[in-house]
């Protein structure tokens, strides 16, 4: 029988420690598919970040530099400079991105730095516990805001991709959600043309990739999906915000 | 008969994702525990025949546990 879908080489072969359903684990298996269909394992570099996908290292089976929380694009600035023929992506949650590593990233799009940026959006803090992070949503309920998200005191969501859009050196920016096979389809793509640009030299991509964290948000990581889809979507579209086909 | 569609269940965490995408319903849940202490997925031998090989729960499976052959 010929095989339609088997497990990605590069995808070790270990149990992962994320929850039942964590969309992280899609996320993981995604960028190993992308990453042998390119053939380029034995010279791809991941910078993990702080956040459950700290781990990450001990997943993807490339080599791998951990970085202080939200300095994944300066490290892997430096690391893409000094070897400038290996692929270098960072793979950061949105309590590192948005927050605390929100210079780093604005700073690494506006230099045009040539690496990939995987950004996994849950709305949420998911390793500390599910405290409110800047892209939960206005009356969502986390640790840090009990009474749900009120913007008068805790501000709006940061709508991170439609921000790098805006820079100048950024030159493939999307969102893609990870909620249904089609979905996850599509944001496979989407990672392929942001490590693909890199191959060609064209500078800055990154992939925001809407997930779950179904323990945080209290639901079954049936319903995570489905809440995914129902609340987050209307926030956070789908789309490529800059770096089209043809642009 | 070979198999279409293979688990490989030391690395499920039952978190039923599978079982909702799959068009023909045909993934079940086992009554045993695998090592991580989780009930895994698995398809019935007598309903491999049944299976479509689409891969939809091989594409939606965080832990990467199906193989599906046509």
């Amino acid at each position: 029988m010929k095989p339609i879908y088997q497990r990605p080489k590069s995808l070790k072969q270990v149990v992962t420690h994320y929850c039942p359903g964590c969309t992280h684990g899609i996320a993981h298996r995604l960028l190993a598919e992308v990453i042998d269909e390119l053939g380029i394992q034995g010279k791809t570099i991941g910078v993990a970040s702080v956040g459950c996908s700290v781990f990450a290292y001990n997943y993807i089976d490339v080599d791998f530099q951990q970085a202080a929380h939200g300095r994944a694009p300066a490290v892997a600035t430096g690391i893409k400079r000094v070897l400038p023929d290996r692929i270098v992506f960072t793979y950061q949650g949105d309590g590192d991105l948005a927050s605390i590593g929100a210079a780093e990233i604005v700073h690494a799009a506006a230099r045009g730095e040539n690496i990939t940026v995987i950004f996994i959006n849950n709305a949420i803090y998911g390793m500390t516990g599910g405290q409110m992070a800047p892209t939960s949503l206005l009356g969502q309920k986390t640790t840090t805001s009990p009474a749900g998200r009120d913007a008068r005191a805790q501000g709006y969501p940061l709508r991170v991709s439609e921000l790098i859009a805006t820079i100048e050196g950024a030159r493939y920016v999307a969102r893609f959600s990870l909620h249904n096979p089609q979905n996850i389809q599509r944001a496979k793509q989407g990672i392929k043309k942001a490590f693909s640009n890199q191959i060609e030299g064209k500078g800055f991509s990154m992939v925001e990739l809407l997930s779950t964290c179904s323990t945080n948000w209290g639901l079954s990581p049936q319903n995570a999906l489905k809440w995914l889809e129902e609340n987050m979507l209307p926030v956070y579209p789908l789309g490529e915000f800059k770096g089209k086909e043809g642009e | 008969m070979e198999k279409k569609v293979i688990f490989h269940e030391e690395y499920c965490k039952s978190c039923e994702l599978c079982v909702n995408v799959c068009p023909k319903k045909i993934i079940r849940i086992k009554d045993d525990l695998n090592r991580q202490g989780y009930h895994p997925a698995f398809v019935r031998d007598e309903d491999q025949e049944l299976c479509i090989s689409c891969a939809l729960c091989a594409r939606m499976c965080p832990d990467a546990v199906i193989e599906v052959y046509k």
